[in-house]
């Protein structure tokens, strides 16, 4: 199943709407990777809210796309992971460390645009 | 009941009466049973007044005064010789319990309990001594009636109250277990969880719960978790607060531990877990203030901004 990428202002949001398989999570980092060019976006937010399970490949490859993103010169937030996910995550030891990470699409987008803003 | 504990006792008669000379007509346990409870009835006064008298001597139930010491026992001895008149003990089971729930708030231990059992059992034991002392066989055949029943129902009043008990330490371990993970909201998108007591798996994991709803519920960017009130932390603790963070910080939000001892400081370096990521505050004020300043307020005297 194809994650649609919509372009708001600066920054591209892909919201994941069922569970992926795992050709559709490198499917997803392909094609952000492009468009992330392609649009000139400084941020990138994945939006997993509807995701109730995430194994270690999904969440090493969102991990490896904030960090692809990265070196593209943009940032990328993860959003609206639930809290029983969160849970699993840390006893699995699944941490998406150096990742950031928000709320909701909503707070995500306000991270965004503070640092953004900020000249720091 | 009544029937299982006179039958192995008409047994017994059974074959002592093969072996005696018929000298005496034996009776019956039942009747040997009622002639037993009628002197337990006669005696009533004597026998209360020197269980009661026994039992201050003994310096038990210090938590009560002697009339009340009297009273429990009036009730007591009377329900002891009405299971022993009846052979039933679920009158007594279930007034074993309503004392029990009445003295334990009390402060009466379990072993005070029974040994006032005993002494009641102690004190009919030495009456029937008195009474049948020149007729040994028939005073060998009354405690065989007295004595089953007697220690049945020193078992029931001392089980009684343990399992009385047994409840109010669940109860209280419920309560406790749901008090004692307040999850607080002290400003617009900061919460604080402070933690007190053992923190066990289970509890650790209630906790992350807990607060992982409470981010989500009030959109919490900043949880100040003060552990001020946690006095030892062990390996598996404090991977337990590193998972708490760590999964908080999945939810978008920054936590900021306060409260560390010295003594848990120590622990956690010389074990070696690795809190580097974790930010920590001397106690919970300094904590507040760094979340505020995540936040982006600022506190000021009135009289300053004004």
């Amino acid at each position: 199943m194809e994650v649609p990428i919509l372009k708001q202002g600066a920054f591209l949001i892909a919201t994941i709407q069922a569970a992926l398989t795992d050709a559709d999570l490198l499917h997803l980092r392909t094609a952000l990777l492009q468009q992330v060019v392609r649009c000139r976006s400084r941020g990138v937010i994945v939006d997993v809210t509807s995701l109730d399970v995430m194994d270690s490949f999904a969440s090493r490859t969102l991990r490896e796309i904030a960090q692809m993103i990265h070196l593209r010169g943009a940032e990328t937030v993860i959003v609206g992971i639930q809290p029983e996910v969160a849970f699993a995550m840390v006893q699995l030891g699944l941490k998406l460390e150096d990742v950031a990470t928000a709320l909701d699409l909503e707070e995500g987008l306000a991270h965004l645009k503070q640092k953004f803003e900020s000249p720091a | 009941m009544a029937r299982v504990e006179t039958d192995p006792i008409s047994t017994q008669l059974e074959e002592e009466r093969d072996g005696a000379d018929g000298a005496e007509p034996i009776k019956p346990a039942s009747i040997l049973l009622s002639e037993l409870v009628a002197h337990l009835r006669d005696n009533r006064t004597e026998l209360r007044e020197e269980w009661a008298r026994r039992i201050t001597e003994a310096q038990l139930l210090t938590a009560m005064n002697k009339e009340e010491i009297f009273a429990e026992a009036t009730s007591v001895y009377d329900n002891y010789v009405e299971a022993l008149k009846t052979g039933t003990f679920e009158a007594l089971q279930a007034y074993a319990r309503n004392l029990s729930e009445r003295i334990i708030p009390r402060g009466v231990e379990t072993h005070e309990v029974v040994w006032i059992v005993l002494l009641l059992r102690d004190v009919l034991a030495r009456s029937l001594f008195a009474k049948y002392q020149a007729d040994f066989t028939k005073l060998n055949r009354i405690l065989d009636a007295y004595e089953p029943a007697a220690n049945r129902i020193a078992n029931t009043v001392a089980v009684g109250f343990v399992q009385e008990r047994e409840r109010i330490i669940r109860e209280q371990q419920e309560a406790i277990r749901e008090l004692s993970t307040p999850v607080l909201q002290v400003r617009e998108r900061l919460l604080i969880l402070p933690i007190i007591g053992v923190i066990d798996p289970h509890r650790a994991r209630q906790l992350t719960e807990q607060l992982l709803r409470g981010i989500r519920m009030n959109r919490a960017k900043v949880v100040v978790i003060d552990i001020t009130g946690v006095a030892a932390m062990d390996a598996t603790v404090a991977n337990h607060l590193v998972q708490t963070v760590e999964a908080s910080r999945l939810l978008g939000a920054t936590v900021i531990v306060t409260g560390l001892s010295p003594e848990i400081a120590q622990t956690i370096v010389n074990i070696g877990v690795d809190l580097g990521k974790m930010n920590t505050v001397g106690d919970l004020q300094g904590g507040i203030e760094q979340a505020e300043r995540l936040l982006g307020y600022k506190v000021v005297p009135f009289a300053e901004a004004s």
